[in-house]
């Protein structure tokens, strides 16, 4: 609790006391002279309530008419001179306690922000001249070298030149499972270091780092309003002159009509009370905070309220198909053997290729056990090895050829056309046909990886509403097809180049319904026009990719597809709490106002309309930090 | 250019509203925005009329918030 808040406490519990006194006093001692109360009662208003009254003074003195707090010392002044002496100083009493309430529940969602960013990295050791220094991480240069034991917060982006380590990277991506990382490796600020102690050289500097980056998106994400916020604010500035009018009318016409001025002028006070707007305009904008802290602390960054209140009207979502639903690395996935068995197949393909840095290659390398190629070549007897351009490759082993590559290639290689004879669909992939001197051994495919949750995105993309699901591929028509089958898409472009992406999500846009939105999401690289384009732009896989940070309106720091739905269902939480909150501030307000000017609410009714309404407000504007 | 202004105290949301609009209205000042939560105010404008709007713009949030203290970063 800060020290403010103790004194209003304190302040507070004084008031409670002394107003006890005053009534205590009033009951036992019937015939005490009214001047003596009043003076009792003003000097417990006072203590009570002498911030107010004296801010509510400056104010006044620079023409600010419609501040809350000056409303409520009219209010409480008007009880005084209508002689409801109590009823003054315990309005004024209730608006202290209700603000305190207000004021400690802000404080404490201003602390789980700050704790749930609290990724900010405070120290770093920087080696220079061959000792350990302390610095703060913001004078840490390029190129300079940095420990961190495990337990500490990795300061700044680098690279690690020593050491091994597991890191947990939750506090970015959400995920709880550690990553092993050891020299060579990359490490990304705002992580920690969990078991060894580690020498990274930094690759950039604090302000560019990714803790920095991630920091400065979510602190300013607020600036960025929704549509909601907007009404609310346009609400708030004509919702208090409104009241302040209406109260005034409640004083003047009845009371010339009737002449019952006390009744009226007690009615249009209570008015007066309820004329503040603070459970809107401190609960909406939290809710939505909430909601985009609840999605960072599941590795989504969005960046505007905006945007996250326009993830649950999506109607359209256009997908990339390479790098957000496929892994966009290659693998084997699978291997026909004509001549001998698959392994040897296989070792035929990685025997030729372990030479070049073609990724095809590399990951034939990978997938074979090439412990018997590595002696080989190991012991000198490195045999030649010849690439053919557009053919394949062409490597030596144990006095025969093997060929790997393509048709070309085979039908060079080869007098028979075995090669052409062989049965499924090889068309989906990459295929490298292998043969071993004249005889034709088989193939191995290469395909595209599907990520393992992308039919659980287009599912729950499908449940969440989403009325059209779309796939654009640069790739080949069939293997834009088989992807689309496999995860349950039905409509998909494929072969397209860079620019045909803008041009369908225009037309998308054309046939898309007034109030929904589109949403595009690709994996940052070359689509940065498109993300610009559709209503909400998702990046893939943004933990390390500057671009994709920039480009995209919500970042998606982990490879899963299947934040996206977790995203919307944050969305439409988050909307859900601030329709609440509209809701139950403006009906229980409208309430109140219409039962004081019926006379069947008392001003006690109105403080709690003014701040019980917004302190019940805010605490469940703070349910949306807990959005899983 | 861009200046980050710490609003320490800041208890009132509506007035935050009211200072990032009086504040937005002053001449020189491209955008202004004031985010309640972290009690931050960002002011993007003119090097030039810089220093002068941050005199104003203290001026117009004591003006409305007294008590709070106004921290150029």
């Amino acid at each position: 609790m800060s020290k403010k808040l103790k004194k209003r406490l304190r302040r507070i519990i004084a008031g409670i006391i002394c107003f006890g006194l005053c009534i205590a006093a009033e009951k036992a001692l019937p015939n005490l002279n009214d001047n003596i109360l009043l003076i009792a009662y003003l000097l417990t208003y006072f203590i009570v309530g002498n911030d107010v009254v004296k801010s509510a003074a400056a104010k006044i003195r620079q023409g600010q008419v419609f501040d809350e707090e000056f409303l409520m010392v009219i209010a409480t002044v008007g009880a005084f001179l209508i002689s409801e002496y109590p009823e003054a100083v315990a309005v004024m009493l209730f608006y202290q306690i209700g603000e305190w309430f207000q004021s400690y529940a802000v404080n404490k969602s201003r602390k789980s922000i700050r704790e749930l960013m609290d990724i900010r990295p405070d120290y770093a050791h920087v080696m220079r001249n061959g000792e350990v220094q302390t610095v703060d991480p913001q004078e840490v240069k390029r190129e300079e070298r940095i420990q961190v034991k495990p337990g500490e917060r990795i300061p700044l982006d680098g690279v690690i030149v020593s050491g091994e380590t597991s890191v947990d990277t939750m506090a970015l991506t959400g995920e709880s499972l550690p990553r092993d990382l050891r020299e060579g490796d990359e490490v990304i600020s705002g992580c920690v270091n969990l078991s060894g102690v580690i020498e990274v050289k930094v690759s950039k500097e604090f302000g560019e780092s990714t803790v920095t980056k991630i920091l400065d998106l979510v602190e300013n994400s607020a600036s960025k309003k929704a549509e909601t916020e907007n009404f609310i604010t346009k609400f708030a500035r004509y919702y208090t002159p409104a009241v302040v009018v209406l109260a005034t009318a409640l004083a003047l016409i009845p009371s010339l009509i009737t002449g019952a001025w006390t009744v009226w002028v007690y009615r249009a006070l209570s008015f007066l009370v309820i004329s503040c707007p603070c459970a809107l305009v401190i609960s909406v904008p939290l809710s939505f905070f909430g909601g985009i802290g609840a999605a960072s602390k599941n590795g989504i960054l969005v960046k505007g309220s905006n945007y996250l209140e326009a993830l649950a009207s999506t109607k359209i979502a256009v997908m990339d198909k390479t790098g957000t639903l496929t892994r966009g690395t290659f693998a084997v996935s699978h291997i026909e053997a004509v001549g001998c068995d698959e392994k040897q197949v296989l070792f035929y393909a990685a025997y030729a290729e372990r030479f070049s840095n073609h990724p095809i290659s590399k990951c034939l390398v990978s997938a074979c056990d090439m412990t018997t190629v590595s002696e080989d070549a190991g012991s000198g007897r490195k045999s030649k090895v010849e690439e053919i351009a557009g053919h394949g490759v062409i490597a030596e082993y144990e006095g025969k050829e093997i060929a790997v590559g393509n048709e070309k290639l085979m039908a060079r290689q080869l007098k028979n056309n075995a090669w052409n004879k062989i049965k499924g669909d090889i068309s989906t992939g990459t295929v490298c046909h292998v043969a071993y001197g004249e005889e034709y051994m088989g193939y191995v495919l290469i395909e595209d990886q599907l990520k393992a949750d992308a039919k659980d995105c287009i599912d729950g993309l499908k449940k969440e509403g989403v009325d059209r699901i779309v796939m654009l591929t640069g790739d080949h028509k069939k293997v834009a097809d088989k992807v689309a089958g496999q995860i349950g898409i039905k409509e998909y472009y494929a072969q397209l180049l860079p620019g045909d992406k803008v041009d369908h999500v225009e037309t998308l846009f054309a046939e898309k319904p007034e109030s929904g939105k589109l949403l595009f999401v690709g994996d940052g690289m070359n689509d940065a026009p498109v993300l610009a384009r559709a209503d909400i732009g998702i990046a893939m896989g943004g933990l390390g990719s500057d671009a994709a940070i920039e480009a995209a309106d919500i970042v998606i720091m982990t490879d899963e597809p299947s934040k996206i739905v977790q995203a919307m269902r944050i969305s439409r939480k988050t909307l859900q709490i601030v329709k609440q909150n509209i809701v139950f501030a403006i009906g229980v307000k409208v309430l109140v106002l219409l039962l004081a000017a019926l006379g069947m609410a008392s001003m006690w009714a109105a403080v709690f309309a003014d701040v019980g309404v917004a302190f019940l407000a805010i605490l469940n504007a703070m349910r949306a930090l807990k959005i899983k | 250019m861009k200046k980050t202004i710490m609003l320490e105290e800041l208890e009132c949301a509506h007035c935050a509203a009211k200072m990032e609009k009086a504040v937005g209205e002053l001449a020189g000042v491209e955008s202004c925005s004031v985010n309640f939560l972290t009690q931050k105010m960002e002011i993007t404008a003119d090097d030039g009329a810089m220093a002068d709007i941050l005199k104003a713009a203290e001026k117009i949030v004591k003006k409305i918030e007294p008590d709070v203290e106004f921290v150029v970063k």
